[in-house]
């Protein structure tokens, strides 16, 4: 069975306080993680408070971009196409919610190695997403 | 202070409808309040504490507490998904102990034929932005805890079946289930897939229902008709991505099972049934590892053959049909748990299904999502 990658219309996430660098980023083809200056430690989603120490000196670092898929599924009925949801665990050692794209969503597999991509959604912000390296 | 022994469940009700037209919330809410306080052989006026989750209408209890006609001292709107009424009883208990109230009305209802809403909680929500793009739902977070299951452990699909198998069994005892067909492993891992690896009958059912707990103080549950059914420990623990941290092996029941089990002073061993959270076949094997029931990731070699089945197995589960086959009103689960622990605890449950010298018994309420973050409460109960 294959099933190829089709582009999906992607929801325009609604921006908090502190997200904006982040998207910023992205539309410049970066993934930024935070890290927190005090512990020395990632974390993601990101947050203004480091959710290890509550430093208030968390700053945005430039990720590599490369990682493993922790987990995934492919929903197969939750939409107008298949998509393919994942955690990916970054080489910085967070993982993070995402989609793995442009390959046959039917040979994802835990633990293979992923590098980030970016699609754009509606109204034009830019998501970081994954595909096979 | 402990609740262990504070507090009793004197009255239960589980609406017998599955799907439902032309009623409103506020009634569904009233008509499973009043067949609990029947059940108890209490009234509306015994009634000073009232407590619900999101799925009644209005600000909190405010609007069902002046629909119900209550005079209460005490109120409790506690959102925890499917697990809130288990989170409900406990806080009852604890209410109960600190002589703050003496009856708890604790009620759930809800259209879950309506449509299930997408798993948007606002747009204020810290993970909003990291999460929506990428179309997480009910089904496909919960697949990824399964997805990782299987590959750190060996989980199979046909091991999850099993659970839905023997929820089967039990639910064509139940006249009121929504399925009452027995199935095979086979018919579970046939049918269509939703979301890799879960496939539509991993799921639980979607229904228009609901149900009522009455909460009380010993005394009162001592001078009532009904057997009595004591609660000797509860514990609750959210469990969230740990801040990017992610471990979808395990759920809050690591935390809130081992505090139920130190209140009440019992094992695993000790518990006679168990009522497991069904959301989906993943949350039954990963709650009873995390309980204690079995190792960690041996929960699909445990759930096989029949071994949640009543006069089967070890560990009867979900003996009215749980949220697999008879009932998930409103896409909450926890009242449900908590009815049928009681009726097994008093005798009550269907012959063909009721366990032998059932002493105690454990209800577990899993609420959100496995895959990213849920509600998590444990409740051990004692025939009297």
């Amino acid at each position: 069975m294959t099933t190829p990658y089709q582009e999906r219309q992607i929801p325009a996430p609604h921006l908090n306080e502190g997200d904006a660098p982040y998207f910023e980023a992205a539309a410049q083809g970066r993934l930024l993680v935070k890290c927190c200056n005090d512990c020395k430690q990632y974390h993601h989603y990101p947050r203004l408070l480091c959710p290890f120490c509550f430093s208030d000196k968390t700053e945005w670092k430039e990720a590599k971009g490369s990682g493993t898929v922790y987990s995934y599924s492919i929903s197969r009925a939750s939409g107008p196409v298949p998509y393919a949801i994942a955690y990916v665990t970054l080489d910085e050692g967070v993982s993070m919610m995402t989609n793995i794209v442009d390959c046959d969503l039917d040979t994802i597999r835990c633990g293979q190695k992923v590098t980030v991509t970016f699609k754009t959604a509606e109204g034009g912000v830019v998501i970081p997403m994954f595909k096979p390296a | 202070m402990s609740i262990k022994g504070k507090a009793y469940i004197a009255g239960i009700y589980e609406h017998p409808a599955r799907k439902i037209e032309n009623k409103s919330l506020a009634r569904l809410h009233a008509e499973v309040a009043k067949g609990a306080l029947d059940d108890a052989g209490l009234t509306a006026r015994d009634v000073d504490a009232y407590f619900c989750s999101s799925d009644a209408p209005g600000l909190g209890g405010i609007n069902m507490i002046d629909y119900l006609g209550l005079t209460v001292r005490h109120s409790d709107s506690t959102n925890t998904g499917g697990s809130s009424y288990l989170y409900h009883v406990a806080h009852a208990a604890e209410t109960i102990a600190a002589g703050k109230c003496n009856v708890a009305l604790i009620t759930c209802a809800g259209f879950g034929r309506r449509g299930t809403v997408a798993r948007d909680h606002g747009a204020d929500v810290p993970e909003g932005p990291f999460e929506t793009p990428y179309g997480p739902v009910t089904v496909n977070l919960y697949a990824m805890a399964a997805m990782r299951h299987m590959y750190q452990y060996g989980t199979t699909s046909e091991q999850l079946a099993w659970v839905k198998v023997a929820a089967s069994h039990h639910a064509q005892h139940n006249p009121n289930a929504l399925l009452k067909k027995v199935l095979t492993v086979e018919d579970v891992v046939n049918s269509p897939i939703i979301a890799d690896p879960l496939h539509r009958m991993d799921c639980c059912v979607v229904t228009d229902s609901g149900g009522a707990v009455i909460v009380t103080k010993p005394e009162i549950a001592k001078s009532l008709k009904r057997p009595p059914v004591k609660l000797i420990g509860a514990g609750e623990s959210p469990k969230g991505q740990m801040g990017g941290k992610v471990d979808l092996t395990y759920t809050g029941a690591v935390r809130s099972g081992p505090i139920a089990f130190d209140e009440a002073g019992v094992k695993p061993a000790d518990i006679k049934y168990a009522s497991i959270y069904d959301s989906f076949t993943i949350t039954v094997v990963m709650t009873l590892e995390d309980l204690g029931f079995c190792r960690k990731g041996e929960g699909g070699k445990f759930v096989m053959d029949g071994n949640l089945i009543s006069g089967v197995g070890r560990l009867p589960f979900n003996t009215d049909g749980g949220g697999m086959c008879n009932n998930h009103p409103g896409n909450r689960g926890g009242i449900t748990k908590i009815i049928e622990a009681v009726r097994q605890l008093r005798g009550e449950a269907h012959p063909k299904v009721q366990v032998r010298n059932c002493d105690i018994a454990l209800a577990h309420g899993t609420g959100g999502s496995l895959g990213t973050r849920h509600g998590s409460a444990t409740l051990i109960m004692e025939r009297e």
